[in-house]
């Protein structure tokens, strides 16, 4: 193993069934990948080498995005069209690589410089939900989801408004209430859907889920993880501008 | 993309849900409206285990290469979703095109262990096809049955249509063919079957009438019809470098047992271990050519980006080409940051300098597979390892490093007495000294030398198949025994003892040679609840005795009762090659306590040899 290595920074986007590939899963799914392309990814030692390589905020199951990333170290370098394309050949449908960058020497892992990302939540349409009336579950119908969604709607733009935001929030050791003011950046209706752009990472991380389960408080409607489609848009850091801007601008595409 | 079968809601609720949504690496689509034949291959057990077969990967590679059939999966759904299901009447689907099973012309299902049988009528049941073969219709697809246990298929032969009995890669076209030409010509079903039935190879139980005598043995065996075989020749391979092996298998999302390419090296055994099935019904071994298998190695990481490479064959050592083949992985495979396992070596100078080089010692330990503690009874079992071998191969181990030693025998074989028991801890215990008697500066550390029992279970097509088992009471007895043996050894700190709890193998020896009459048992055992029997979790064993007591069935019947010489076994018309006689003679050797050589040292005559190839040719013998 050559001692100069290279570090690239991959975005990815995790859509349709992939959503129900776990993340360490996905993580192996992309070493595979690594492999059939015959890319010169650099290896650690020992007696079961592993391939240099560091994933970026989690995403939960179920949910899917296309503002997802990862690190890898090279031995060599080809150009970024030339990655994306190799990458994508080895992809399957709901996974595909959107762009490869090449990133300073002392660049930090994506893992620890994330600070917010943003999503677009839809309403699950019929098609989507389990409405099988079989006694065991309560039955549910969809001019049900129709109102819950026009009163969820109608409380967005106020949210914000509010001194402080708070849900019950389970940590390891117990359940309290916690404002969440401070992680929500964004808040508004979009085309119908809800857009949300939220504190990630290691410093304040919020999700999704609990922006979600504030409006069912403030709309009044009972919050049903099921009702939603949570989708990723973007993944983002802090420059030293302290702008929150794209993981992608941490570093140049190799021409 | 195609529709997955449930809805987010419901896999969201499980555990696992990508055992359930397909699309992995490697996966053939094709449209089913553009074949003629759609065929649904089932392991009946989870996922997990289903996706870490090498015979379905073989098999759903070669249905795949025919433009004008689509073969797909299903594997068994995990008690959670198992619920559901059956809550919301959701069918059965296939991974690839998410539909109903009940929607294919075929399902095969392969039969790997006897512990899967309830977990074939829950394909079948939440499948919405007829359990039983008799109520099903040309609406429901041909159930197909094959693998190890079709080898006595008479326990499920009510729940199947056909099964296929030997090596799947050779007939399959010729089913195909008749299917096809058969289909819309306004035949039967059972018509087809009739048909099928006339192919070598294939079993059609509903072809066949059975009596007993009045002590319940098997009285005769016909056929009904006079154009349907009396007797089922098994497929075999024969031209083992030309045909299909998956060079590009299908590579799961999560993590399966065997997360790795596995390369079969060679079929069958040479050994003739009087225990062991699958040492008879893969006569003759066979070899792969090794340029072949080079190539293959090559090609399937690259196909599937895997990280380790494993060898598959009933035992490795006797595989010509080994070194040859083992330098190249290790170079080879080496320069792609590729692991190697080597499964089943003797442990030898060879091996030893190949595991050193693609295993830490640290971690990895010495298998040794006696069998039986002493050597009067390992020559009755026809198992070749003396304790010489085994300390020789120890010592050179010790002295490079090694101080972990597994060790495997088998309680409860025929002639076994307590003096054979006592050999267990008495063999690891002279191992334990022999470590220690080489001086403190040249060893590493403690050894520790683990030692485990199963409890052995007679096969058919064994010499075994006329032997008695042990009822489950002496053999916790004898392994009780054992382990207070184990305690008495002077380096019993070293030592460490385990063994195999007996109600799974009752179960297993019942239905290993068992009969027809056993279907009710299975039925009845499943529609009480009993699914996923070869998981401890899951197995209740209440449940299976509450069965076999409502139909008036004796296990022991079937389990302790040595067989006469003369007796008709329910699986005496299949033709493996071996011959009955010769099994037979070998079950006498057995009771002398005389070895039978392997293929290489002297051909015995088994009969395999009717098959024109293999080992049985080698060197122009
Ligand atoms: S015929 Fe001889 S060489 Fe061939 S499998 Fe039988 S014993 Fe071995």
């Amino acid at each position: 193993m050559s001692e100069e290595t290279y570090k690239i920074r991959i975005k990815y986007a995790k859509m349709g069934v992939l959503k129900y590939i776990g993340h360490l899963d996905l993580m192996r799914f992309f070493q595979k990948a690594v492999k059939r392309a015959d890319f010169d990814i650099a290896y650690s030692q020992g007696y079961s080498p592993h391939q240099l390589m560091s994933f970026a905020a989690p995403l939960a199951l179920g949910v899917t995005s296309e503002g997802e990333y990862f690190d890898a170290q090279f031995n060599s370098l080809i150009p970024s069209d030339e990655f994306v394309r190799k990458f994508n050949e080895q992809m399957v449908d709901g996974v595909y690589v959107k762009d490869v960058i090449l990133l300073p020497e002392k660049a930090k892992k994506a893992m620890s410089i994330v600070a917010a990302s943003d999503y677009v939540i839809t309403f699950k349409s019929e098609d989507d939900l389990d409405f099988t009336d079989d006694n065991k579950t309560e039955k549910r119908k969809v001019s049900d989801i129709a109102d819950k969604k026009k009163k969820i709607l109608e409380v967005v733009p106020y949210l914000l408004e509010k001194e402080t935001i708070e849900v019950f929030r389970k940590t390891k050791k117990n359940e309290k209430v916690e404002d969440i003011k401070k992680g929500i950046y964004k808040l508004e209706v979009r085309k119908d859907n809800i857009y949300m752009f939220l504190a990630t990472g290691s410093e304040y991380n919020l999700k999704p889920e609990s922006v979600l389960e504030a409006l069912c408080n403030e709309a009044g409607v009972e919050y049903n993880k099921f009702d939603y489609h949570i989708h990723r848009i973007e993944t983002y850091y802090k420059n030293e501008d302290n702008n929150l801007v794209s993981l992608l601008e941490t570093g140049e595409r190799i021409i | 993309m195609s529709e997955l079968a449930l809805s987010d809601e419901i896999l969201m609720g499980i555990e696992k849900p990508a055992r359930y949504i397909g699309n992995e690496v490697n996966m053939v689509r094709k449209n089913p409206n553009d074949v003629d034949i759609r065929f649904c291959m089932c392991f009946p057990d989870v996922y997990e285990i289903g996706m870490s077969h090498l015979g379905i990967q073989i098999l759903y590679d070669t249905f795949n290469r025919r433009d004008d059939v689509y073969c797909e999966r299903v594997y068994s759904p995990w008690p959670d979703l198992d619920r559901v299901m059956r809550d919301k009447n959701i069918p059965l689907f296939s991974l690839e095109t998410q539909s109903p099973v009940k929607d294919f012309d075929f399902l095969g299902i392969t039969l790997q262990y006897e512990m899967c049988y309830t977990n074939i009528l829950q394909v079948l049941d939440l499948s919405g096809i007829p359990i039983y073969a008799k109520d099903r219709t040309l609406d429901d697809p041909i159930v197909v049955g094959g693998g190890p246990c079709s080898y006595n298929p008479e326990p499920i032969a009510d729940f199947f249509d056909v099964f296929y009995i030997g090596e799947g890669e050779t007939r399959y076209d010729d089913v195909f063919e008749c299917y096809k030409a058969m289909k819309d010509d306004g035949s039967s079903r059972v018509d087809i079957l009739h048909a099928i039935s006339k192919i070598p190879g294939m079993y059609v139980p509903s072809m066949y009438e059975v009596s007993y005598n009045e002590d319940g043995t098997l009285a005769s065996f016909e056929p009904i019809h006079e154009d349907v075989p009396r007797t089922v020749t098994k497929e075999v391979v024969m031209d083992f470098n030309d045909v299909h092996y998956p060079e590009k298998p299908l590579v799961p999302f999560i993590q399966v047992t065997q997360d790795r390419v596995t390369l079969e090296i060679m079929r069958g055994c040479i050994r003739g271990c009087r225990f062991c099935q699958a040492g008879m019904i893969y006569r003759p071994t066979r070899q792969k050519d090794v340029n072949l298998i080079k190539d293959y190695a090559v090609k399937m990481i690259r196909s599937t980006g895997h990280e380790e490479i494993s060898l598959s064959s009933l035992s490795s050592s006797d595989y010509e080409c080994l070194k040859e083949f083992t330098y190249f992985l290790i170079e080879e495979m080496g320069n792609q940051h590729v692991n190697i396992s080597l499964p089943s070596l003797r442990i030898d100078a060879f091996s030893l300098d190949v595991m050193k080089k693609v295993q830490d010692i640290k971690k990895s330990s010495l298998t040794f597979a006696p069998e039986a503690g002493t050597q009067r009874l390992r020559d009755v079992i026809n198992k070749g390892l003396t304790e010489e071998v085994i300390l020789n191969g120890a010592m050179q181990a010790f002295h490079g490093g090694w101080n972990k030693v597994k060790f495997y025998f088998m309680l409860g074989l025929p002639t076994e007495t307590m003096e054979d028991a006592e050999g267990i801890p008495a063999l690891c215990e002279r191992v334990a000294e022999a470590y220690y008697d080489i001086p403190k500066d040249q060893r590493n550390g403690k050894i520790s030398i683990t030692a485990s029992s199963s409890f052995f279970v007679p096969k058919p097509f064994t010499p075994f198949q006329w032997a008695a088992m042990l009822d489950p009471d002496t053999y916790i007895e004898r392994a009780h025994h054992v382990k207070d043996t184990f305690r008495q050894q002077l380096n019993a700190k070293s030592l460490k003892y385990t063994y195999h709890e007996s109600y799974v193998s009752v179960l297993e020896g019942v239905f290993a040679r068992g009969d027809r009459k056993l279907s009710k048992v299975i039925y009845d055992a499943y529609k009480s609840g009993c699914i996923f029997d070869a998981w401890t979790d899951f197995f209740d064993n209440d449940k299976w005795m509450a069965a076999f007591e409502k139909n008036g069935i004796d296990k022991e019947f079937y389990t302790t009762r040595e067989r006469n010489e003369d007796e008709l076994f329910p699986w005496d018309f299949i033709d493996i090659g071996v011959t009955k006689r010769f099994l037979l003679s070998e079950w006498k050797q057995a009771k002398k306590g005389v070895v039978t050589p392997n293929c290489r040292e002297k051909c015995s005559g088994c009969g395999a040899a009717k098959f024109g190839g293999g080992v049985c040719f080698e060197r122009g013998k």
